[in-house]
């Protein structure tokens, strides 16, 4: 016998006789708050920078006066190629080491958590927005949901092969609890809020 | 109301004034109260430490004491707990149910049954809760800090008109003293300093007394406090409450 | 698996000796429990949640059978190629037989409590296959060759000051420079070049999917990512009770991982993998290892509801003061405690013991599950298969004896005081552990009942 039916028949015989009902996730995520506020908030507090922006053009300012232009940047968005490059998206992953900066656009936001979620029909390449420096990340502002239930409503049964919430900088606190930003991924998040 | 009086078998034979302030306590607030001399033990001791299998006779005696109350009171939260989770008999399992259900500790029985909000007394010192874990975790005596829930204190609320008594409030509200059973002997080095680090807690707050509802985790806070010649002293609640 | 387990009283009596140190760990962990409490306290249906969490895992518990075939089969159809291990050793060899298929000698690895649990890294080694941990904790831990004392936070045993020694002698970075900025960016270079290089990755999976078939990974480092991303070859390793029925019920665990974990709203990154990468093979090994013998406990069934958050070992004042490596398991404190014996009874029979039943760890446990139960109902397990020195078992027997009878307790307890002969906290004597570092109360005049019967005699001959 396989070691996966040995498994299942184990579990078959001891697992409860009777199955317990799921319950209703419909109570969850009701309470009502400012959704842009906590977002901001959330975000801020966990070592993200936030900026309002109602265009492109603004984000491309923003961008320019804060990032070492002459470094590599690299992005999703094509309004945005006078700025950034965007034609990485076949090229070898490992390619991307010597990234700055890259910016990339987001489905959805979580108020609750700043989270911020993504998939690799938006990300370019799965590594983008792990690998360079730094990250930039566009989202709607009707696309901020106040929580991951709300959150997970929009996602629905969507296909995709890799997706992720990002909620601001990588970060660790494993030495002596002291918290660093920029563990492995980017050293800084920078949330542009449009609408 | 006929209340029988469950005395924890260290208070009878180390804490007798703490059996006497029940007594005399609950005989004040209108209760018929009497003390079974056959009572032994809750089989508390035993059970936690692995041999629940061997407290049938115990547990026997137990139902044969208490079986013709009404209520049966004991200051003691984890010697309460422990009848309320633990007391079945095979002779008379309609009686240990009985037990089950009509045993308190003694705030919860002021508080929960003769409703009584706070107890008139005098006692005017600078004093520090401690909250034993089975009365608090186990009865619900207080709220638990790890829950996101209202805040309430049945021992503290009988407490609100003792004179000149003032209550601090802790650093660390409701962390075990290490007491717990044989642990405090089998795992002696972290009991003790669990006991040190409360005692630490009292301390920073300046308390005169420390008091709760368990006299087992009071003699180990006592039992450091008096190797550390320490000023503070403790005291069962059943004391302060029985003041006058 | 070494032959003389140090037990956990002996290695917490050893722990305490540094004041200090013992000090510094209980402030740290408690630290991270009020960081969870304001983080808990601050959502208001907090307890609905934890309700919610249980309920599913419950649900999941007890249609295991149907939900690990819908996740192998989504799986599958995502294109992941699904494996089956009974036990730890099995597992190796499949993670192993993966490595050698594509000729590869090197892998990196972010964080897996499944992986210690089965000692994979050192399966590797002894195969010619090196293991990086990515994770700094892990990485930290992994240089100084020892096992992670924590499994959310594996270096917390250590101060900045160790690092920084462990990181100057394997990195060459500057003896005595202890800032954590420093460091971690040293660790940030050394694991780059990691990430870039290895072709195979392995993960740990936090949460399984059966109704997609995918998996989730949480981080906040993204070591997972830049490894998974950048290999090959992507391993995932669960146990099989890693599963959700749906990812809809995703939701209520990411809401509740990280806030009992370290009181973070979310960890950074929260990576759902569903497809292999163009190019990339993708594999998950399903792993048993006592857990469908568990399964069969029905006291300690619910044991398998564990999201591995580590809240209970952060509130735990005995955890706190004695730290994670006297628990001698891949997993320790209270959940570990009900976890290990089922793996070992004989090696873990002193865990459960370990413990005050003070009850805050079933308090803060996300999915609620009955930890401090389950410590007193493995007490007496222990005890029935005869793990617990005969000596005491004599002892108990005589004291239930004695407990049994009235008049044998009275005449024990008015000639010698039952209780201080007997109550092994009170024995009288020298070599008690009680008089270490506490004085004995001492005993008064009389005894409450014969306080209380002097008292009915003499009501009685005033009649």
């Amino acid at each position: 016998m396989s070691s996966r039916d040995s498994i299942l028949n184990k579990i078959k015989s001891n697992q409860p006789s009777s199955v317990n009902e799921l319950p209703d996730l419909s109570v969850l995520g009701l309470e009502k708050f400012d959704v842009i506020e906590t977002y901001k908030t959330v975000l801020k507090g966990i070592g993200g920078f936030c900026e309002e922006v109602s265009s492109l053009d603004e984000v491309k300012n923003y961008i320019a006066t804060h990032y070492p232009t002459e470094k590599r940047m690299i992005t999703t968005i094509s309004e945005l190629a006078d700025i950034a490059e965007t034609d990485w998206t076949s090229d070898d992953p490992h390619s991307l080491q010597n990234v700055e900066l890259a910016v990339i656009k987001a489905h959805l936001g979580v108020a609750e958590n700043s989270g911020l979620w993504v998939t690799d029909a938006i990300l370019g390449q799965r590594v983008s927005p792990f690998i360079p420096q730094y990250l930039a990340i566009i989202v709607n502002k009707n696309d901020i949901v106040p929580t991951m239930q709300q959150a997970y409503e929009r996602i629905g049964d969507l296909d995709y092969g890799f997706g992720t919430f990002i909620a601001g900088p990588s970060k660790t606190a494993d030495i002596e609890q002291s918290l660093v930003l920029g563990a492995h991924g980017a050293r800084g998040l920078t949330v542009f809020l449009m609408g | 109301m006929k209340v029988g009086l469950f005395i924890p078998c260290y208070v009878d034979q180390f804490y007798p004034q703490i059996g006497i302030a029940s007594l005399e306590l609950l005989q004040k607030l209108g209760c018929e109260v009497s003390f079974p001399m056959d009572q032994t033990c809750c089989g508390q001791p035993m059970a936690n430490s692995g041999y629940a299998h061997l407290t049938g006779g115990c547990d026997t005696n137990f139902v044969n004491n208490f079986s013709e109350f009404d209520y049966i009171v004991c200051p003691s939260g984890s010697c309460t707990l422990h009848v309320k989770d633990h007391l079945h008999s095979k002779e008379n399992e309609a009686a240990a149910t009985h037990i089950r259900n009509n045993v308190y500790e003694l705030t919860e029985f002021l508080t929960d049954v003769l409703k009584v909000e706070a107890i008139e007394g005098n006692f005017p010192y600078k004093v520090g809760m401690h909250q034993s874990c089975h009365g608090q975790r186990g009865l619900k005596l207080s709220q638990m800090s790890e829950l996101n829930a209202a805040p309430f204190s049945k021992p503290e609320q009988l407490l609100t008109k003792i004179k000149g008594l003032e209550l601090v409030s802790l650093s660390r509200k409701d962390e075990c003293c290490g007491f717990g059973g044989t642990f405090c002997v089998t795992e002696e080095a972290v009991s003790v300093k669990m006991g040190q680090d409360r005692i630490k807690d009292h301390e920073a707050h300046q308390v005169d007394y420390i008091t709760g509802g368990d006299m087992s985790c009071l003699m180990h806070l006592e039992g450091i406090l008096k190797r550390q010649k320490s000023n503070i002293k403790v005291i069962h609640i059943a004391e302060i409450l029985n003041s006058i | 698996m070494k032959e003389n387990t140090i037990d956990h009283s002996t290695a917490a009596a050893t722990f305490n000796k540094d004041v200090e140190r013992v000090n510094w760990h209980d402030e740290t962990l408690w630290f991270v429990r009020s960081k969870r409490d304001k983080s808990a306290h601050a959502i208001p249906e907090w307890e609905t949640l934890r309700e919610t969490a249980s309920n599913i895992k419950n649900n999941v518990l007890s249609n295991m059978h149907h939900y690990l075939q819908e996740f192998e089969a989504k799986a599958k159809e995502n294109g992941i190629i699904v494996h089956w291990a009974a036990d730890g050793d099995e597992h190796n060899k499949i993670v192993h037989s993966i490595i050698a298929k594509h000729g590869v000698t090197q892998m990196v690895k972010s964080k897996s409590m499944l992986t210690e649990e089965c000692h994979l890294n050192e399966y590797l080694a002894d195969n010619g296959i090196e293991v990086i941990d990515s994770d700094l904790g892990e990485f930290i831990v992994q240089l100084r060759k020892e096992p992670p004392s924590h499994i959310v936070l594996p270096a917390i045993h250590l101060k900045k000051e160790d690092v920084s020694d462990t990181f100057h002698e394997h990195l060459g970075t500057e003896k005595g420079n202890n800032n954590p900025q420093y460091l971690t960016e040293a660790a940030r270079k050394e694991l780059r070049d990691t990430f870039l290089t290895r072709k195979v990755a392995l993960t740990g999976v936090n949460f399984a999917v059966a109704e997609t078939g995918e998996f989730v990974v949480c981080t906040n480092e993204g070591n997972a990512d830049m490894g998974a991303h950048l290999a090959d070859v992507h391993i995932a390793c669960m146990g099989f009770e890693k599963l959700v029925p749906e990812r809809k019920h995703l939701g209520v665990f990411l809401r509740l991982l990280a806030r009992s974990a370290t009181g973070q709203p979310i960890t950074t990154f929260s990576s759902h993998f569903k497809k292999p990468r163009e190019g990339q093979e993708m594999h998950i090994v399903i792993v048993d290892n006592g857990r469908s013998t568990q399964l069969g406990r029905e006291e300690f069934r619910n044991s398998l509801k564990c999201i591995r958050c580590g809240a209970c070992m952060n509130t735990c004042p005995v955890y706190r003061r004695s730290g994670g490596h006297s628990y001698h398991n891949a997993v320790a404190g209270p959940i570990g405690s009900i976890l290990a014996p089922n793996l070992d009874m004989k090696k873990n029979a002193d865990l459960p013991f370990a413990s005050t039943l003070c009850g805050s760890c079933t308090n803060v446990c996300p999915v609620k599950i009955d930890i401090h139960d389950q410590l007193y109902k493995w007490r007496q397990v222990l005890v029935k298969e005869g793990y617990t020195p005969t000596s005491k078992t004599v002892a108990m027997k005589g004291m239930s004896a004695v407990l049994a009878n009235p008049s044998v307790f009275k005449i024990a307890g008015k000639a010698g005081r039952f209780v201080i002969k007997n109550m092994p906290f009170m024995v009288n004597n020298s070599m008690n552990a009680w008089y270490n570092q506490r004085e004995m109360p001492t005993p008064p005049q009389e005894s409450f009942r014969e306080w209380y019967a002097k008292r009915q005699k003499e009501s009685k001959d005033k009649k």
